[in-house]
């Protein structure tokens, strides 16, 4: 799934408004009371996508039952609206987690921090907060001039695109809690890791000479107190904003998936990406440099590739370094990075991701 | 009136100068509209959430896009 550099260049987790600003506001607590109810319809809706979707190919469309264009198009229809029903949820939750949170603040809370104490808050912190790859280089300046260590501004920056709302909900939502606990824990890890190492490498002189000149310039205050209210309006708006984006992606993700788990045979992936080959993790994470994807498009692929038998520390190390090691990411970081940076990130990145992908290879085995 | 909005050229940049321009339009204020895309000038006025949009020079929103009403209230 190679994306072209406008769309890849700017994987935004911020809201935009919606076209007419001419609404009605709904109070706070209307909105709050409508919640248990639409989980309740939600939760209805959930349960019964299975039976659905084979009631809709196997009775309604003439598609015999067993047959590899029946267990594709099951597939599809059943997908299709959980995975949409689980995003809808996830980014809304999310998004309202992260209306508490602003780059400013994280970077004031990360300024001076010491190495090791500063790595893990970088990292839970590149959870939360809203991020935006195109603002990757201010930010990384931010920070930098605002005294937070150049390894912790790694942590952070790390942390943010891979341990991704998405990429978990849809995790847990269709593989499993285990499995989205499990690249939760080591995305993290691998973000605090590689940020320290980076910083104990001392390269502060691979930073671009104009950055090095910067001075801190005034923290530019943009703190708004928001209202309960506000914040619900905030996550609503995330659905409409980052749905509205990614849903061809998930479908494109869903349609792979779906071929796959129709038509490839059982067992098929694991003679190909199995255990025992020590060549299937390295290659599963040089396959997804040159590929970016949303974390939203990729997971039904992987769910699909699982369920083939694809073992999991391959598929996991494959999934972290489509959306880690992203080639339009590092092309922006070349603004303010040397080349000799540039290659440490790489190289720290990818030898946790291999280590990772090892790991449960052998665990899981 | 002198109005900046920084940005290195996404989508939301891009939305982002399209309201400005247009409450602007709309209300008939007399101010300059510039777009930043250079970002040694964007991390020089110390915003680190793109986009950002500054009102003579004072940060007035970073990390979103506004929505018209905001953008309005900055024009009074």
């Amino acid at each position: 799934m190679l994306k072209s550099m406008d769309n890849a260049s700017c994987s935004c987790q911020g809201p935009e408004p919606a076209e007419s600003d001419v609404r009605r506001p709904l109070p706070a607590w209307m909105m709050l009371a409508a919640a248990p109810l639409g989980i309740a319809l939600w939760w209805l809706v959930y349960t019964h996508l299975a039976a659905f979707s084979k009631f809709l190919t196997y009775r309604l469309l003439p598609i015999a039952s067993g047959s590899h264009l029946g267990a594709s198009v099951e597939f599809l229809l059943y997908d299709t609206p959980k995975v949409m029903m689980l995003l809808v949820l996830v980014v809304f939750g999310v998004g309202v987690i992260r209306s508490y949170f602003s780059p400013e603040r994280t970077r004031a809370l990360l300024a001076g921090r010491s190495l090791l104490v500063g790595n893990v808050l970088a990292a839970l912190l590149g959870i939360v907060t809203p991020f935006c790859s195109c603002s990757a280089v201010p930010l990384f300046i931010g920070f930098v001039t605002a005294g937070v260590p150049l390894g912790v501004t790694f942590s952070f920056l790390i942390a943010a695109p891979m341990v991704n709302e998405i990429a978990l909900g849809l995790l847990y939502g269709l593989v499993g809690w285990q499995v989205a606990a499990l690249y939760a824990a080591t995305g993290l890890t691998i973000a605090i890791v590689a940020g320290w190492v980076i910083g104990r490498l001392h390269l502060e002189g691979h930073v671009e000479d104009w950055v090095q000149q910067m001075t801190a310039a005034d923290q530019a205050p943009v703190e708004t107190n928001m209202t309960l209210r506000d914040r619900l309006v905030y996550g609503k708006d995330a659905v409409v904003e980052i749905i509205g984006r990614v849903w061809k992606y998930i479908l494109l993700g869903i349609a792979i998936g779906a071929g796959i788990h129709g038509f490839v045979p059982e067992g098929f992936m694991a003679s190909v990406m199995g255990r025992g080959d020590w060549w299937a993790v390295p290659l599963a994470v040089v396959l997804g440099v040159p590929m970016y994807s949303n974390a939203a498009g990729i997971i039904p692929v992987v769910e699909a590739l699982l369920g083939k038998g694809a073992a999991l520390g391959s598929t996991l190390a494959f999934m972290m370094s489509v959306i880690a090691l992203s080639l339009p990411e590092m092309v922006i970081l070349r603004k303010v990075l040397k080349p000799r940076l540039i290659g440490v990130f790489i190289a720290v990145v990818a030898t946790g991701i291999l280590i990772v992908g090892y790991l449960f290879n052998m665990v899981m085995g | 009136m002198e109005i900046q909005i920084l940005g290195p050229g996404c989508a939301r940049c891009e939305k982002t100068a399209k309201v400005v321009k247009e409450v602007v339009a709309e209300t008939g204020t007399d101010a300059r509209v510039e777009k930043v895309t250079d970002m040694m000038q964007i991390a020089a006025h110390g915003v680190v959430s793109t986009p950002a949009v500054l009102v003579d020079g004072v940060v007035k929103s970073a990390g979103k896009i506004p929505k018209k009403d905001e953008v309005a209230g900055w024009l009074k």
